[in-house]
């Protein structure tokens, strides 16, 4: 029996459960070239277009920016920032409709082109001589977030430090009219396997694997040319299925395994990038060129001339469409993806974003409008279909009752809203969209239930304090009218001068007994310090002989062993002195770095040994490790003197 | 500019509901023209009461549910439990029990439990047992095959005998079922039961006139038929092949190995396959996706316990076909068959290594 990798080596393809064979329509873009539009009068920026958060803004409105100049920073590991695609003058900063299913209003700079499409100063990066740190670094300045839909940040998943077995480059693309990574293949794939060489460096896997769908014959005979002299890139023709390009169906296609429920695809060594970023990543690192376009698949049977077009990030969807020819008709959507996971737009002023590979602008006839839903009639086609394995019809029934815990015993969370259930539906029921609302209930549910919990639980606690500090309050007050009751009656009957007199008698006596009382005190004050400066005598022996030889022999030379209080004394006044040193070093180290992050020009690269040591982080976070480090380093030395 | 907002996908499938039980009733018509070469006319003035019945009742409640009528009976649903229902009681029943039958199938069954995709019970087989244990002597008057009548009766005389229970010519519905020899003649398997509990060999049974071939006069015919019909339906995917498949192998592995055990008290299991209503029940009544299991390995545990069932109601049942009972008893196991059959999720570990 062939070892899994040996059987991948060989070229063995598994399959998923179910899927469906929707008609791909990509012909009628696919084999021409990508055009590329002429500049657009207003490009839209949002400045989160990732999964993630938003970098700050660096930019005001009125100022002139440079193509390729960050808008905002990525000052936060999770954050990716957002370029100016072409020279121009910022118009604006405000609200935009956000090209997301919701259609919510965001944050996006406008931008006024110029038509000059200057460059700023571009510093290319030399693969074989930069280190990984500066590798990653210049990718998420670069601003790639991942190109396949998700937009994750594609410097994290280029940064993980877990083993890797295998990097999977998805160029599946098993979604209906889609062509723009078949294009990309077809005329970058020398730049695409560059990119992949990064990724390569960079997470250090057994093997590359490359998945392609078998309707894209030239892509995969441009990209099997391309990686010919590569020993460990495999590329493999899956069948045309959909969803084949969905993450974990492309990764069991590929490699047989699961990713195991609620984990990532790094937990069984397997980390996947969308054939798109490699490209981006590229062309980040060898030309210093960020992420500043992308191709754009514009298709539907409204447009004259469908094809695939390299659009700017922030070109607004009517832009693209007018340049393909767009013939409006009514009653028709046009659609920001694919067919099947695609959303419609409100508007067509919605910018193309790091995530939009299609613009679908469809004829009625062409993707009829649905028609009434009708009752399921459990005929489970659904379920035939389901590439996560799930019951859909049973999920239905149960997000209509509205049944948590019934939709967490069929693992509605596993759902990848994929939508071949509802492809296939006979009585036209929008199951994902069901489930999409039981998702975001739950989700809503699981929020407030923490909420509670946490006001239960600070309630609790407020109501514990209260009663502890009554409780407190309550006894000390009982024990002083105790004593003074006590006094009362010890007093008893005697008048105020009685009361007077035997008080200052007490006194008297009271400072009489003092010294004798004072000098047992003082001896035993004595005692103790004798007592601790024995312990002390003897820790420091220890400590001696903890020491390593050579070192003793070093910075003592003179000390005979055999003398243990004074040898003792004087090794740990060594330790001390080297705690001390080595503390002050690293703060110094600490504060060096740290200067080092606030001076830092873009083209400065930290010198390896110290980056290596201490990953990259602004210089607020490295000024509060050199103090923590510095307050360490303190205690340790404290802890040596006593 | 204002643009059509719908949840994606925004592609389908261009089958719909409608066009998948309108499929059925199509292919149930081989087997419906083979009953009414065989069996007489009778057949088609049943599904002439059975289908305007159902669309009557089931436009009815559709207006006490204060809901669109005509979308509703474009579903075919309706009819379609009209066809199965027509086709499988004794083609010169009176018209009143068809009548009652769809009724009750509709009103009862289907609608009362909350429409199209809700009832627990196949409608058809749950109406047929109310009609079989209500009206047993009428639910049993089966004729003969044509060949073996007396008489031979037009169109004309069907309309006569469902409606009135005599012929044009004046023959009574038990008259026309007495064969030439004049003793009246029962369906193969019914036969064969008689003759069994009489002590008879099914050696000496199969002798009977209404046995010609291996499953009976007609009846192999009319089983063909249905198998064509449901082989059809296989092809076009509007059926799956897992319950069929199921339902007639555990026919046929119960009655192979009691036949196998004793030959001379036990029909063959050919016989078992092609007498009776088994292609009808395997391929369109236990395939109705409402009432039958929706997970792939329960389909398989619910088309066996069918077989099982009618394989059991035939050996040793009071009553010579077991198909209505045993799917509706198979009905009844389906919410425990799903759920103990559920497919793994991906991601998931099989259910026995959970926990």
């Amino acid at each position: 029996m062939p070892s899994l990798f040996q059987q991948i080596q060989a070229g063995k393809l598994w399959d998923f459960h179910g899927g469906i064979h929707p008609p791909t329509r990509k012909a009628q873009t696919a084999q021409k070239p990508i055009g590329v539009m002429p500049l657009p009068d207003r490009l839209y920026i949002p400045i989160r277009q990732h999964i993630g958060v938003a970098g700050t803004l660096l930019v005001s409105t009125g100022q002139r920016v440079l193509k390729g100049q960050p808008l905002t920073s990525a000052d936060n590991s999770m954050a990716v920032p957002v370029h100016a695609p072409t020279s121009g003058i910022i118009a604006a900063i405000g609200e935009h409709t956000s090209a997301h299913p919701s259609a919510l209003p965001e944050l996006a700079i406008t931008l006024s082109p110029d038509g000059l499409d200057e460059w700023r100063v571009q510093y290319p990066l030399n693969l074989a001589t930069t280190d990984k740190l500066s590798l990653l670094e210049r990718i998420q300045e670069s601003g790639i977030a991942g190109m396949g839909g998700a937009g994750f940040p594609a410097h994290l998943k280029a940064g993980l430090t877990q083993p890797v077995d295998y990097l999977i480059i998805n160029a599946v693309e098993c979604e209906p009219y889609i062509s723009a990574d078949d294009a990309l293949m077809q005329e970058g794939a020398i730049t695409i396997v560059k990119g992949i060489d990064i990724l390569a460096k960079l997470l250090n896997p057994k093997a590359v694997l490359i998945g392609i769908e078998d309707d894209k014959p030239i892509a995969s005979a441009a990209l099997k040319a391309a990686c010919s002299q590569r020993e460990h890139y495999y590329i493999r023709d899956v069948p045309t299925k959909y969803p084949s390009g969905g993450e974990k169906q492309l990764i069991q296609l590929l490699t047989a395994k699961e990713v195991p429920a609620g984990r990532r695809p790094i937990d069984i060594g397997i980390v996947m990038l969308n054939i798109g970023t490699a490209f981006a990543i590229a062309q980040a690192v060898l030309d210093d060129q960020p992420l500043l376009s992308r191709v754009v698949t514009v298709t539907g049977e409204t447009l004259r001339q469908p094809q695939n077009v390299l659009a700017l990030i922030g070109t607004p969807v009517i832009d693209l469409l007018n340049f393909c020819g767009y013939q409006r008709q009514t009653a028709e959507k046009v659609i920001m993806g694919g067919p099947m996971m695609g959303f419609t737009l409100p508007d067509l002023t919605v910018p193309i974003i790091k995530t939009t590979n299609c613009i679908l602008a469809p004829s009625v006839a062409e993707l009829p409008a649905d028609g009434n839903e009708t009752d399921c009639i459990r005929c489970s086609a659904c379920a035939d279909v389901c590439p996560a394995s799930l019951l859909p019809q049973q999920l239905l029934w149960y997000s209509k009752a509205k049944d948590p815990a019934k939709l967490d015993e069929y693992n509605l969370f596993d759902c990848i809203e994929c939508g071949a259930c509802a492809y296939v539906c006979p009585s036209e029921i929008p199951l994902v969209q069901y489930y999409r609302v039981a998702k975001a209930d739950i989700r809503e549910q699981q929020r407030e239930a923490v909420k509670a919990e946490q006001a239960k639980a600070r309630f609790e606690a407020r109501n514990a304090r209260l009663e502890w500090d009554k409780q407190q309050r309550m006894a000390r007050n009982q024990k002083l009218a105790q004593a003074r009751e006590q006094a009362q009656q010890n007093n008893g009957s005697s008048n105020a001068v009685a009361d007077a007199l035997a008080r200052i008698k007490a006194k008297q006596a009271e400072q009489q007994a003092l010294p004798a009382e004072r000098e047992h005190i003082l001896a035993e004050r004595e005692a103790k310090k004798q007592q601790a400066r024995d312990y002390q005598a003897a820790k420091a022996t220890e400590t001696v002989q903890a020491i390593k030889p050579e070192q003793l022999v070093a910075e003592t030379p003179s000390e005979p062993i055999d003398k243990p209080d004074k040898g003792a004394a004087v090794a740990a006044a060594v330790a001390r002195a080297k705690a001390r040193k080595a503390a002050q070093a690293a703060a110094d180290q600490q504060a060096q770095i740290a200067d080092a992050e606030q001076t830092k020009q873009p083209e400065a690269i930290v010198p390896e040994t110290v980056a290596v040591e201490h990953p990259p982080a602004d210089p607020r976070k490295a000024a509060i490790a050199a103090a923590i480090a510095r307050a360490k380093a303190k205690k340790q030395a404290d802890s040596e003197t006593t | 500019m204002s643009f059509k907002i719908t949840s994606s996908p925004h592609n389908r499938i261009s089958r719909s509901t409608s066009e998948i039980m309108l499929l059925v009733v199509l292919a149930c018509i081989p087997g419906i023209a083979v009953q009414a070469v065989l069996f007489g006319y009778g057949v088609l003035v049943q599904l002439l009461l059975a289908i305007s019945t159902a669309w009557l009742a089931e436009a009815l409640i559709m207006r006490l549910r204060a809901k669109k009528v005509l979308p509703r009976l474009k579903d075919h649903s309706a009819l379609l439990t009209g066809v199965l229902l027509a086709i499988s009681i004794p083609p010169y029943a009176p018209w009143w029990l068809i009548v009652i039958g769809t009724l009750f199938a509709i009103i009862i069954v289907k609608q009362l439990y909350g429409g199209l995709g809700n009832n627990l019970f196949n409608p058809a087989m749950a109406a047929y047992v109310v009609l079989l244990i209500s009206f047993p002597l009428q639910m049993t008057q089966w004729l003969p095959s044509v060949s073996l009548q007396p008489e031979s009766l037009h169109l004309l005389d069907a309309f006569c005998a469902v409606f009135s229970q005599y012929s044009c010519s004046g023959f009574s519905i038990s008259q026309l079922q007495t064969g030439i020899d004049g003793i009246s003649m029962a369906t193969p398997l019914d036969t064969i039961r008689t003759d069994l509990a009489a002590g008879r060999t099914l050696t000496e049974s199969l002798q009977s006139p209404v046995f010609y071939g291996i499953a009976g006069a007609g009846w192999l015919w009319v089983n063909l038929a249905y198998l064509a019909g449901g082989l059809l339906l296989l092809k076009l995917r509007v059926i799956g092949w897992r319950i069929p498949a199921a339902v007639l192998g555990g026919l046929f592995v119960c009655s192979l190995l009691s036949w196998l055990a004793a030959a001379d008290t036990n029909p063959s299991p050919m016989l078992q396959l092609f007498s009776g209503a088994t292609m009808l029940a395997a391929f369109f009544i236990a395939t109705d996706p409402v009432s039958a299991s929706t997970t792939n390995n329960g389909r398989i545990v619910y088309g066996v316990l069918i077989g099982f069932i009618i394989y059991i109601i035939r050996k040793y049942g009071g009553y010579p076909d077991g198909v209505a009972f045993a799917v509706l008893l198979a009905n009844m196991a389906v919410p425990l068959i799903d759920y103990y059959t559920r497919p793994r999720t991906y991601g998931h570990k099989a259910k026995g290594a959970e926990k």
